[in-house]
């Protein structure tokens, strides 16, 4: 049975890039960083691709809220073998609900069986999109997809899926990471589900598969035409660094660090 | 004036989960600066035991939601509940503690009171209700950012190390209330695998031994130093990734976020997403083979070691000064 996925692809600096402050103390340093799509959204469309294989084809959507720019991030999408894009044109600042509100009203547009995010964006580390979409689509939520096995596993260098979808695709079985060990949810469909680390390894871009990206369709609208009000909810006022943690010392062997240990720091 | 509503947590055997003492203690913190009252609402089939916990620490009203489609803690069933009982009391602020439950059902409950979210905080700044802001990690915890949230109700999680766990301070008042059960069950939890551990718990241990690639799977020393320490195991996110170690023990910005007095880091070589879960801890030691890794610039005590050779010695004179 075919299915329809609704992915994201939120462009965030590279996760080893070094984020500092600008000087007026409300932003970050722009010049030098580099971008990618927000790591924990790729695993959502490694994940969409794998269900999309195993459950006989369908399509996988990719959307992505910003200005033009994050048109590469959907191209990286789209290499990696999603279908088609959506671009939700948008200048200036967006908080979790603008984005979640974008979302909802594609979703209700493009009527997907199953939404997958990245449970956070690497840049500002709010956890909440999808939460928000779940809710107002009135849909059942799996955060922090996970999986038993390993990313070394067998299961894993096959491609299979870990979200596993009921032969008559009424409900979602989904791993999730939770306090003190792994929860195993079983979600009605629809469902969003947001993807943690150990979901699967995404797969690189072939070279035929970023060629033939170049061709897929990028489909655009802005919060304006999609009837979301983007006023910001969330402001920040402020940016800075945390308190530096010192350099200690370097301890020769065994003996000093015990030493340090009792009579400096009093820790044991 | 603005009360201000905390979610509760059970632990799986229906005790209160420690967390929820330092989301307690955020939601003093705001209700002092707003001249609010201090609810906290305690969700499940039969709240009431865990309400009447709950009750003595400086709290004015637990709210014990009982009912049988509460019987599972999932966010479907606790955002509806929450946010009815946040309208009926005019909550102003609703929070959790920053844990794994706290992360997955707080943002529903904000979807469904319309209210904007600020995950994470670190603290409250402001000292009037008019002006009252959150501090909170952005990049990893590279950057701390103050935001301000311009919604009627205001909901976050708080990030359990930064806040100290509340004290018992005399008995608030025990109000039963009855959660209507929506129309249909959009999930239910079937199973749950538990990292059973004779140690403490991570997020609450004196003492973390954490292991990183350098241990090349092979946790033997680790442990038995954590044992010799009664020490909780930490693991970097490339053995949870690797399956060496369960993902429970990850520690770092997406796992667990640590702040012990003393932070052992074995074979660890300190990527930043390691060091935001851990730099909080009082007294860090680092051992590691590179004298160039990253975790000495953040180490109170670096030694260049072979862990393999150094763990057995630390356990040794450790045991000896016992």
């Amino acid at each position: 049975m075919p299915i329809k996925i609704l992915v994201t692809a939120k462009r965030v600096e590279d996760y080893e890039s070094k984020i500092k402050v600008n000087a007026q103390g409300n932003g970050i340093v722009l010049e030098g960083l580099k971008y990618k799509i927000n790591p924990f959204d790729e695993i959502g469309v490694e994940e969409a691709l794998r269900l999309v294989a195993k459950h006989g084809g369908g399509e996988v959507v990719v959307a992505s809220v910003g200005t033009k720019d994050v048109h590469e991030q959907l191209r990286h999408a789209l290499a990696m073998g999603a279908t088609r894009a959506i671009w939700v044109n948008h200048a200036g600042p967006l908080d979790q609900m603008t984005v979640a509100g974008c979302l909802q009203k594609l979703i209700e547009k493009e009527k997907p069986d199953l939404a997958i995010l990245g449970k956070q964006a690497i840049d500002d580390d709010q956890n909440q999109v999808g939460q928000y979409l779940a809710e107002w689509l009135g849909w059942s939520q799996a955060t922090f997809a996970s999986k038993e096995e390993s990313l070394e596993s067998e299961a894993e260098k096959s491609k299979t899926p870990a979200l596993q979808l009921s032969a008559d695709a009424k409900t979602l079985t989904v791993i999730r990471e939770v306090d003190g060990g792994l929860e195993t949810l079983e979600c009605s469909m629809p469902c969003v589900v947001t993807t943690d680390l150990r979901l699967n390894q995404p797969r690189y871009a072939s070279l035929p598969g970023i060629m033939k990206a170049k061709s897929k369709p990028i489909e655009e609208h802005t919060p304006a035409t999609l009837g979301v009000d983007a006023t910001p909810k969330i402001t920040v006022t402020k940016m800075e660094h945390p308190p530096a943690r010192k350099a200690g010392i370097k301890v020769p062997d065994v003996a000093t660090l015990m030493d340090k240990l009792k009579n400096e720091a009093k820790v044991i | 004036m603005s009360n201000v509503l905390i979610v509760v947590e059970a632990q799986p055997d229906g005790s209160l989960r420690k967390a929820t003492l330092n989301a307690l203690t955020a939601g003093q913190q705001l209700a002092s600066k707003t001249g609010g009252e201090l609810h906290a609402v305690v969700l499940a089939k039969d709240a009431a035991a865990l309400a009447n916990t709950v009750k003595e620490y400086g709290v004015k009203v637990v709210h014990a939601g009982s009912a049988p489609h509460l019987a599972q803690f999932t966010a479907d069933v606790v955002a509806p509940a929450v946010a009815e009982l946040a309208t009926a009391i005019k909550a102003g602020y609703v929070g959790a503690a920053a844990t794994q439950a706290g992360r997955d059902v707080m943002p529903r409950i904000a979807a469904r009171l319309k209210a904007a979210m600020a995950s994470e905080i670190l603290g409250v700044v402001g000292a009037s209700s008019a002006d009252l802001q959150f501090t909170r990690p952005m990049w990893a915890g590279a950057v701390i950012a103050t935001v301000k949230l311009s919604t009627a109700i205001k909901c976050f999680t708080a990030r359990t190390t930064e806040f100290a766990p509340a004290e018992k301070s005399g008995a608030g008042e025990v109000k039963a209330f009855a959660p209507a059960a929506p129309a249909k069950a959009l999930q239910k939890i079937v199973s749950f695998k538990e990292v059973k551990s004779a140690r403490p718990a991570l997020t609450e241990a004196r003492v973390v031994v954490a292991g990183g690639r350098g241990t090349k799977g092979d946790f033997k020393d680790i442990n038995a130093l954590a044992d010799e320490l009664g020490a909780a195991v930490g693991a970097s996110r490339a053995v949870c990734d690797a399956g060496w170690q369960p993902n429970d023990l990850q520690v770092g910005q997406t796992g667990k976020v640590v702040a012990p007095q003393l932070y052992i880091a074995a074979g660890i070589s300190g990527a930043i997403q390691h060091i935001a879960g851990m730099k909080g801890s009082k007294t860090i030691v680092a051992i590691n083979k590179d004298g160039e890794a990253p975790i000495f610039q953040i180490a109170d005590y670096g030694l260049v070691a072979d862990l393999f050779k150094v763990l057995p010695e630390l356990q040794a004179a450790i045991k000896a000064a016992k």
